[in-house]
């Protein structure tokens, strides 16, 4: 309606709050309705939690976490749960680069003309691998590989392979294409151009995504032990489950000190090599 | 036209460099190899060979009976459930303390430097925020079994807890990074910080909040799962127990379920913040 | 190597169907150890030409022989080959930004290296005096092991330039390989290219926009102007006036043997975002 020259505005009435033809209101009430059925659907326990008795018993778990066990034989073991879950995140990171690029070349159209004939599959491995979170790996691979660090370890190294094989293949799909032309116009094979061209351009882009993936799979690697893959999380577990809760709050406290120092080391890992 | 330069000019300088890059790298390694104890012979070992081409065969075909589809959508709509009802008590602990940190609301500042009281108090929350997304879900959810007992509570308060962290700094950063005039203006003009918030910083922000929160809602429909394998009811806690039970038809029709539930809050997730933006 | 071009129509692999030909009927040919320039105002097709001749683009219509062969007619393999006989010295040095000279310069040696010596000269370059030797002739010996991207854009150029020097290639084709360079040091890199292209008895097929330089320094100047072939001439017989027709409306670039401005690099591309849960 346009805005006439008469004396005054034409009267218009306020805009409706719901209006069935603004797709937006409908998707608010779709969330809402989300919203009230999740609350509605589980059985929540709010009294049991906001109880004054609720309170007073949470206030007395958590006085049992101090003062936390500090003493030499106990924190011997922190310490070596520490170097366990550390090789669990370095190792699964590392061969998760090595996976991540062998599976990166097929997943990733090189040049214009590029047949790129196992693209599709590369891509959908590497979507599988990504999609199940690493607890999820780490429980199915228990059942091959045992209980301990190993299954940690392969759990890490299988789902961060499918994050950076999907991240080093789009690295390489942006790179300039003009040194791997160059060369390929002399006759020179595809996995040397590769390795004399594109490589060198992607390669502090590689190394930073790893990086990246470190100080996430540090944080991972401390849980997988819940379910049994060693390292720091599986000494939670096992203290919790006997209630001993001031050496759990040494484990803890060990937890985020480890994600503290890998933090630490990969900033000063990605400023060494970009100096 | 120069003379013939002595040898030792043509030498690669950086070999040394890389000799020594390369042998740290093996020296460091091994260990690396002793400590997570990785020894893939075993998976190759003829008895565990056994199980586990047992179980990776019992995967084939996936169960598809009618009680357990039914079993594995019920819980499947608990996972979303405890997700969305996590991203809702989280906004609760990330918007007040989104709008405590915040920089730009603070009326000390008005007039220059921020006071040393309220410049304390906002390290402060942000120790807790940085705290909170610190300790991994997987931990609060632990705890919290051991007090309130199984089932969706201590999902719900573990996403509470980590999410309310991450969303708080998130919404803090976002606040922060927009154009601090139009709330510094009301804010000298008397008006209260809510007030400010609300007519200020929220409707210029409004939009790219909603979206982080929708794009976190979708990563915790994951951190629910993982969150099921120690008892917080859901998809997770049903995949925990089939794989306990070697029974990999039910193990492999969740795992599809869980990658197709993934792929559709990712679909409606985009969606949602394409409408948005 | 000898190189025959009969009637060939080339297009432009961007180019829209519909849109004329970058390259019609061109006959041309050169005999093993031949040194040719090639001029014309810019959007001639010189830049196509060379690229049809380094087997980059297929020909549409006419044929191309190289050394008696058609090449698009062997076998993939075969004309992988034939590949590594030529040098393709683009406008743009080809050079990754953070790879050093030395690798550089060898990477154009790779057609004659095996897999297993390829990969070695990543860790320790293969034939270092060789490089060192190329680039001395072009007086960049004191870069041998720095960094690409450390350089200047017309030592980037020599390098490209070393690159053929050191390759098996027995057809150089060089795209515009002195742009950059101030005049002395043009004179220079175009004398030691030549001199070695004689001593390699290789084939030379140089476009140039220094038209003064390609008749001092070719005795065979070829002249494309829209495509079309205008003159195929010794240097003697080629007259002022017939240059002067060929760059007709394009004076300012005979005049100037201005050094065209460096093609700004383009952009690094974003980095790829992608969420994380973490």
């Amino acid at each position: 309606m346009r805005a006439r020259d008469a004396a005054n505005q034409t009267y218009r009435l306020p805009p409706r709050i719901f209006d069935a033809r603004c797709r937006a209101c409908w998707y608010a009430l779709g969330i809402v309705v989300l919203i009230v059925a999740s609350f509605w659907s589980l059985d929540l326990q709010w009294a049991q939690f906001l109880s004054l008795q609720a309170l007073a018993s949470m206030a007395r778990f958590v006085a049992e976490f101090f003062p936390p066990e500090t003493s030499a034989p106990f924190l011997a073991k922190v310490g070596q749960g520490m170097v366990e879950t550390f090789a669990m995140s370095l190792l699964g990171t590392l061969l998760a680069a090595v996976l991540g690029i062998v599976l990166a070349l097929p997943a990733s159209r090189m040049h214009e003309g590029d047949p790129a004939r196992l693209r599709g599959a590369a891509r959908l491995l590497l979507n599988a691998l990504r999609a199940i979170p690493e607890l999820v790996w780490a429980a199915l691979l228990l059942v091959a590989a045992g209980l301990g660090p190993f299954a940690g370890t392969l759990a890490l190294a299988l789902h961060t392979s499918g994050v950076l094989g999907r991240l080093f293949a789009e690295a390489i799909e942006n790179a300039p294409r003009e040194p791997a032309a160059a060369l390929r116009v002399q006759g020179i094979d595809a996995p040397r151009v590769f390795l004399y061209a594109t490589l060198p351009q992607v390669l502090p882009q590689l190394m930073s995504y790893t990086l990246y993936r470190w100080e996430n799979n540090i944080r991972a690697a401390t849980i997988l032990g819940v379910v049994g893959a060693g390292g720091l999380g599986q000494l939670l577990a096992f203290h919790m489950g006997l209630f001993q809760m001031n050496k759990t709050a040494t484990v803890l406290a060990a937890m985020l000190l480890l994600v503290a120092l890998v933090d630490a080391a990969s900033f000063g890992l990605r400023r060494w090599m970009t100096r | 036209m120069d003379a013939a330069l002595p040898h030792p000019a043509l030498r690669d300088p950086a070999w040394r460099g890389r000799v020594v890059l390369m042998l740290t790298v093996a020296v460091l390694l091994w260990p690396l190899f002793v400590a997570t104890e990785f020894k893939p012979w075993t998976l190759l070992a003829p008895e565990s060979l056994r199980v586990s081409a047992g179980f990776l065969a019992s995967f084939f075909p996936p169960a598809h009976g009618g009680d357990f589809l039914l079993l594995v959508a019920r819980e499947t709509w608990r996972t979303v459930a405890i997700a969305t009802a996590g991203i809702v008590l989280a906004l609760f602990v990330a918007v007040p303390m989104a709008l405590l940190v915040t920089r730009t609301l603070s009326v000390s500042a008005l007039s220059g430097r921020m006071a040393r009281g309220p410049f304390w108090l906002r390290q402060g929350v942000r120790w807790l925020l940085v705290l909170l997304r610190s300790v991994p879900e997987l931990v609060w959810a632990l705890v919290f079994v051991r007090v309130v007992g199984l089932g969706a509570t201590p999902g719900v308060l573990a996403i509470a807890l980590t999410y309310g962290g991450m969303l708080g700094k998130v919404y803090a950063e976002i606040l922060e990074s927009g154009e601090a005039a139009p709330t510094t203006a009301l804010l000298r003009n008397g008006s209260s910080r809510l007030q400010a918030f609300c007519y200020g910083l929220l409707p210029q922000n409004a939009a790219e909040l909603t979206s982080y929160t929708v794009y976190r809602w979708e990563c915790a429909i994951r951190s629910s799962v993982v969150l099921g394998f120690v008892g917080a009811g859901g998809l997770g806690q049903q995949m925990d127990n089939s794989v306990k039970m070697f029974a990999g038809g039910e193990v492999a029709t969740m795992l599809i379920v869980f990658i197709a539930l993934v792929a559709l809050a990712d679909r409606v997730s985009a969606g949602l913040r394409r409408a948005l933006a | 190597m000898r190189v025959e071009l009969e009637g060939v129509h080339a297009r432009h692999p961007a180019a829209v169907a519909t849109a004329a030909a970058a390259l019609r009927g061109i006959t041309l040919s050169a005999q093993p150890g031949e040194a040719l320039a090639v001029v014309g105002p810019s959007g001639a097709g010189k830049t196509t030409l060379l690229q049809l001749l380094a087997c980059a683009l297929p020909p549409q219509r006419g044929e191309l022989r190289v050394d008696g062969q058609q090449p698009w007619a062997l076998s993939r393999r075969v004309l992988q080959r034939l590949r590594g006989q030529l040098c393709l010295v683009p406008q743009v040095p080809p050079l990754p930004p953070r790879q050093r000279v030395v690798t550089s310069v060898l990477a154009g040696r790779l057609p004659a290296m095996s897999l297993a010596q390829s990969i070695a000269s990543l860790f320790y370059p293969a034939d270092i005096p060789a490089a060192h030797e190329a680039l001395a002739r072009l007086d960049l010996a004191d870069k041998l092991f720095e960094r690409v991207d450390r350089l200047s854009g017309g030592e980037r150029q020599r390098v490209a330039l070393a690159r053929a020097l050191v390759s098996p290639a027995r057809l150089w084709l060089l795209d515009e390989p002195i742009s950059a360079l101030d005049p002395t040091r043009a004179q220079q890199a175009l004398q030691v290219t030549l001199d070695e292209a004689r001593k390699h008895g290789a084939t030379v097929v140089a476009s140039l926009h220094q038209v003064e330089l390609a008749l001092q320094h070719f005795p065979r100047i070829v002249g494309l102007r829209e495509g079309v072939l205008a003159f195929d001439l010794p240097r003697a017989e080629l007259t002022p006036a017939r240059l002067a027709r060929l760059y007709a409306q394009h004076e300012h670039e005979l005049q100037g043997s201005e050094t065209a401005a460096e093609p700004a690099a383009a952009p690094p591309a974003p980095a790829p975002a992608v969420m994380h849960c973490r």
